[in-house]
């Protein structure tokens, strides 16, 4: 999933300066999950900034709404009776979200609450760690399932660096070593014999070195004529 | 609105409104400023309920529970803590200054620690002023 | 003769190898490399030039080395894999090998949380070990690692860097061995406090008979300071320091000298280590202390 994190809330207040009728759009996915931006924190935001308002005299309208998955046109284009009329629209979507909206609503600025930060995965309550850096060429078989290129700070694809100690990244002592823990998985798999294999340097096309990334699924591809068939959505 | 100061008690239904009637059979003089709502337990108080009081023109919230380890839910006490401290970080950014917002855990036979919180509050709003929402309006 | 530098000239011949360390300056001003490596000539065979050692930015490491050449003392540049891709490595490696380096240290580089601009992005399109790959195509192929040819080939002499004290040690041997596989012609070694687990490290070195295929070059450093002591202990990853260093540097009347003569028991001790090819002296901010542990060792008479 998709991990974020809400912009402190004096940064939220200067970005909404001078916008008087604001919508706040939360997505019940990912962020939802990681607590920064489902409907719940929808509602506090609102509130906070309501409260702000007043106090500032802004005379803000806040609106609230919260869709099921702000990534996606379909669900996007269901809240535009509340995005009449308005000057912007308050993402608290990751930042597929907030350029949905903007593609959608293009006449109403979208703007962003929220920080996205990575694809990871909620490790315990309240903690959410990176899993995976979307280099778009998985080594995970190679690497005991986990991931270097995001869990190690270097990115390093043939083993841990000389700041490896005690089980710890050289970055700080609450961060593991990436191949530490690599290693330990291929210990416990009976396969430290992948680590003995030096891994060439890596092609970063797939990544984001290519530009912005597209991928086709052709079954699911319209062509003009099924397109016309089906009725333009 | 009145003169006086205008502060919520959101109290649970065991220690909370315990600690309340306790210092009532007491014969404890409680404030007039001070406006209590039972809750059935604090782990419903959620931030937003904080924040709307605030916005209604409240000076000082404050949330009074059981005892850490003995809440009759659990760990309602436990996640009203956090909500509080949610709530003392959206204030001081707002500049409304956190303190405003409280968390305090009693046993349903403190009446006397039930009246020392309601002070604190007290002395508070009076150090930090009315919300200033209430004097706007 | 991969490279024919003096380095690879020496650590061929047999002869126990010193190289010694200094930091660029942060200055527009070469000065000061040229006042450290006047210090300490005669003293080794090679000057390594660090790279924005822990990612601060200092004077770079090609341009040291170019001033130390034309001093008549030979450099050993280092490259991390922090600040370039590969396009820049193989760039600088071209420039480096035309302006007379041959000998090339390739490391992964400190991370940039350490140094002075944390806000800094990171490269690391390759690690030490592709660095390694890079290097070796382009002297021994005379190719770019895409296969371009080139018109003519880099001479390099390739080191590599060796930590037996970061974790897991186990593995750290097959690192080395990664390392050589890769391309290193020689190897020099984290700052060596541990003598216990430096020999334990050496013994599954030989195991592999790694010991023949790469120089092993030992790496020491000079104290200063019990506070220095404590501070590589304790904030120093990958760094081990014994408590009973810690203990003579604070029980010591004249720290510093305590501190060389630790330094000097050290070498003399390494000399002694079957595979053991020399000695990485780095005194870091500490250079002029070199030429008297170098003497105390019985390692002048150099270059």
């Amino acid at each position: 999933m998709i991990i974020g994190e809400q912009k402190p809330l004096n940064e939220i207040c200067e970005i909404l300066e001078g916008h008087h009728r604001i919508l706040i759009a939360g997505c019940r996915s990912c962020v939802a999950i990681c607590l920064a931006g489902g409907e719940k924190e929808v509602g506090i935001l609102a509130e906070s900034l309501r409260l702000h308002s007043d106090l500032e005299g802004k005379g803000w309208e806040i609106e609230e709404v919260t869709v099921e998955r702000q990534c996606e046109k379909e669900w996007v284009r269901e809240i535009a009776p509340k995005v009449e009329g308005k000057d912007a629209v308050l993402s608290i979507a990751c930042g597929v979200g907030a350029q949905t909206i903007q593609a959608m609503y293009p006449k109403v600025r979208a703007l962003p609450g929220l920080n996205t930060s990575n694809m990871g995965a909620p490790v315990e309550p309240g903690i959410f760690l990176e899993r995976c850096g979307g280099c778009g060429d998985c080594v995970l078989h190679l690497t005991g399932g986990i991931c270097p290129i995001v869990r190690c700070a270097k990115s390093l694809l043939n083993g841990p660096c000389g700041g490896s100690q005690n089980g710890k990244c050289e970055i700080g002592r609450d961060t593991p070593c990436a191949w530490e823990e690599i290693y330990q998985s291929l210990k416990e798999l009976g396969r430290l014999d992948l680590l003995e294999a030096n891994i060439p340097p890596k092609d970063w096309t797939p990544s984001r070195s290519g530009g912005p990334r597209k991928i086709v699924r052709p079954e699911a591809v319209m062509s003009e004529t099924e397109r016309q068939l089906r009725g333009e959505r | 609105m009145s003169q006086g100061k205008r502060i919520i008690a959101y109290c649970c239904e065991h220690g909370g409104i315990g600690a309340v009637e306790r210092a009532e059979e007491e014969h404890r003089q409680s404030s007039p400023d001070v406006v209590i709502i039972p809750v059935k337990c604090l782990g419903r108080v959620d931030v937003l309920h904080l924040l709307q009081a605030f916005r209604e023109g409240a000076d000082a919230v404050f949330v009074v529970g059981c005892l850490e380890k003995n809440c009759h839910h659990l760990y309602g006490n436990i996640e009203a803590r956090k909500r509080v401290d949610q709530a003392k970080h959206v204030l001081d950014s707002l500049g409304l200054n956190g303190e405003r917002v409280e968390m305090f855990n009693m046993a349903s036979n403190q009446g006397l620690e039930f009246m020392q919180s309601a002070e604190i509050m007290i002395e508070r709003v009076e150090r930090l002023g009315p919300n200033p929402l209430r004097v706007k309006r | 003769m991969k490279a024919d530098s003096n380095l690879e000239r020496v650590l061929s011949s047999g002869k126990f190898a010193v190289t010694a360390e200094i930091g660029p300056p942060r200055s527009a001003s070469a000065d000061p490399v040229r006042k450290k490596a006047e210090g300490m000539r005669g003293c080794a065979d090679a000057f390594n030039l660090t790279d924005n050692q822990t990612a601060m930015s200092r004077m770079s490491s090609i341009a040291c080395a170019v001033v130390l050449m034309q001093q008549g003392l030979e450099p050993v540049v280092q490259m991390t894999c922090r600040d370039r891709n590969r396009i820049a490595m193989q760039s600088d490696v071209l420039g480096a090998s035309a302006l007379g380096v041959r000998n090339v240290l390739c490391l992964s580089g400190d991370h940039q949380s350490f140094g002075n601009m944390k806000e800094a992005k990171n490269v690391y399109d390759i690690d030490s070990i592709q660095e390694l790959m890079i290097l070796r195509k382009m002297r021994d192929e005379g190719k770019l690692w895409n296969g371009d040819e080139l018109e003519v080939a880099p001479k390099l002499f390739l080191g590599a860097a060796a930590n037996p004290f970061a974790d897991p040690f186990e593995f750290r041997v097959t690192r080395l061995a990664k390392k050589v596989t890769a391309g290193a012609d020689f190897v020099q070694t984290q700052s060596i406090y541990d003598m216990e687990r430096f020999e334990r490290w050496m013994a599954l070195v030989r195991d592999r008979g790694l010991h023949e295929k790469v120089h092993i070059i030992a790496g020491v450093m000079p104290l200063k300071s019990q506070k220095i002591a404590l501070y590589m202990k304790n904030k120093v990853s990958g760094m081990i320091v014994p408590d009973a260093i810690v203990e003579r540097m604070r029980n010591a009347k004249d720290p510093k000298d305590e501190g060389v003569r630790i330094c000097v028991e050290q070498i003399e001790h390494l000399k002694g280590i079957d595979g053991v090819h020399g000695v990485h002296i780095m005194a870091v901010n500490w250079e002029e202390i070199v030429p008297r542990i170098v003497r105390g060792a019985g390692l002048t008479s150099r270059q």
